[in-house]
């Protein structure tokens, strides 16, 4: 990490070094919670929280955490937040919380948030951890709301449940796509994202590895 | 990171403290927020209660309407009479079934719904006039695919009639079983008949598959026979004489309720009537 400054740990992690498009981390609950708008950003909220504070507060202590034991350090400081996190969700959001279920206890196994604590928070000031941490929520929050956004419209003809493509069911003209509110329809789309953002900052594309042989010729074969 | 983080002493050191301030502060969330928390369940459940009897519009104040509407009264199930034992606003029929002294086992064959205890009382929610309702909305549970499944009916004055269905609490597959609470489902419900001959203890009220012939059927849900196993199981208990029946009794009419020793029940015979 040379260049750690503020804005670049903030901003970067949206667009240059997602972690869901670059790094491909987190998918799993990409997949599940983008059905509809309202529940990625809830999703996108509790994660960035996480996020932030266990950066934080794993940055705080990183003198003292033993390094046979950072890992469950890491893991208890993450747990103990996501807990406060699904407390508060059943206080206050009780619909939210009904709807997000399991989702936000599986935060505790998001990638994104234990490679932020390991990557990130163990080597730099709490400050930096901290908007490291929000800056990686964010990322992951832009990958929600755009999944989301796609498949709940395409999905059920409505955005945060307004509806704009009037459905057969409700008497409208839209046949909604099935679909798309499959988790497998997020698959596609964060794909396509993935080749969006790589068409735009070409520097993303990864060094190939290997080359493919071409196919040998007819007359070779003979 | 400095060599002496590494050792034991220090791992010990840091280990315990960590588990003592996360453990506060989990535990200080915990309770603290509590009170709320119930306070959403708990309206939550009238809204379910609203919504099963066709009351719910969106934006109403829950409680107020409840309130003016709903009388929850507890009814002690062999008899089919109220019971002023305990407080309909507090009783707990999952607590009850707990108990000795409030709840009993089920034995294998009884067992239909999968519950393995059930209480001897249980709150229903009677709209209208308290001796004459409009409507009585009944708790039921039993076991569905995933898990258990805790919902409500609505029946109309008649004791007979079906006015809706809904879950509050499951956790079926999404798409599929979870299609219980889908309003297109919930409507075929209305109009159905629990029993089919006047005097029947025993529920004829079941889901089947290719679409419902007759009053006493309801298309299942497709793609989720287990889960509309669970539902007819859970209708066919709690509606029959172990259940509601001898309550139901009460309100229909050429009824009279059977001898409560007498619960031999079988639900083969019901179902194909």
């Amino acid at each position: 990490m040379a260049d750690v400054n503020a804005k670049s740990v903030l901003i970067a992690p949206i667009f240059q070094n997602n972690p869901i498009a670059l790094q491909i981390l987190g998918i799993c609950s990409a997949l599940a919670v983008t059905t509809s708008m309202s529940v990625s950003l809830v999703m996108a909220l509790a994660v960035i929280f996480v996020t932030a504070l266990s950066s934080f507060f794993v940055s705080l202590i990183r003198n003292h955490i033993p390094s046979a034991i950072r890992i469950i350090v890491q893991m208890t400081i993450i747990a103990s937040l996501v807990i406060v996190v699904d407390q508060i969700l059943k206080a206050y959001a009780y619909e939210m919380s009904k709807q997000l279920s399991v989702f936000v206890g599986l935060i505790i196994t998001n990638c994104i948030v234990m490679g932020r604590a390991e990557g990130f928070a163990m080597s730099n000031t709490p400050g930096m951890s901290f908007l490291d941490g929000i800056g990686n929520g964010l990322g992951y929050g832009f990958v929600l709301l755009v999944v989301g956004f796609f498949r709940e419209l395409l999905g059920a003809g409505s955005v945060f449940g307004f509806t704009i493509l009037p459905t057969v069911q409700n008497g409208g003209w839209y046949v909604p796509n099935g679909l798309l509110l499959l988790p497998p329809s997020a698959f596609f789309i964060i794909g396509l994202l993935i080749w969006v953002l790589r068409s735009v900052n070409p520097e993303q594309v990864e060094v190939t590895e290997f080359k493919m042989k071409e196919n040998s010729k007819p007359q070779e074969a003979v | 990171m400095a060599q002496g983080n590494n050792s034991i002493k220090k791992i010990l050191i840091v280990a315990f403290a960590l588990c003592i301030v996360c453990s506060v502060i989990v535990s200080t969330a915990a309770v603290a927020l509590r009170p709320t928390q119930q306070l959403n369940q708990e309206l939550d459940r009238k809204t379910n209660i609203l919504n099963v009897a066709r009351l719910y519009e969106p934006g109403m104040d829950v409680e107020e309407e409840f309130q003016a509407q709903i009388t929850p009264r507890v009814v002690e199930l062999e008899t089919g009479e109220y019971t002023d034992e305990f407080d309909p606003e507090t009783f707990d029929g999952f607590e009850a079934a707990r108990d000795p002294a409030t709840g009993r086992t089920l034995s294998g064959d009884r067992d239909i719904a999968g519950l393995s205890r059930v209480e001897n009382y249980a709150t229903v929610y009677l709209v209208g006039d308290e001796e004459n309702p409009d409507q009585i909305v009944l708790p039921i549970r039993g076991q569905g695919l995933w898990g258990r499944m805790m919902g409500f009916l609505s029946i109309e004055g008649d004791g007979n009639t079906i006015i809706s269905i809904t879950y509050y609490d499951h956790s079926e597959t999404p798409g599929l079983g979870a299609e219980v609470n889908n309003p297109r489902w919930q409507a075929q419900w209305e109009g159905k008949e629990i029993y089919a001959e006047e005097g029947d203890l025993s529920p004829a009220i079941h889901l089947t598959k290719g679409g419902a012939s007759n009053e006493n059927e309801v298309d299942a849900l497709s793609g989720a026979t287990l889960t509309s196993n669970g539902v007819t199981n859970m209708l066919q208990f709690w509606l029959s004489e172990e259940g509601f029946a001898p309550y139901l009794a009460t309100f229909r009419s050429g009824t009279e309720p059977e001898d409560a020793e007498n619960t031999e029940t079988d639900f083969e015979d019901g179902e194909g009537a």
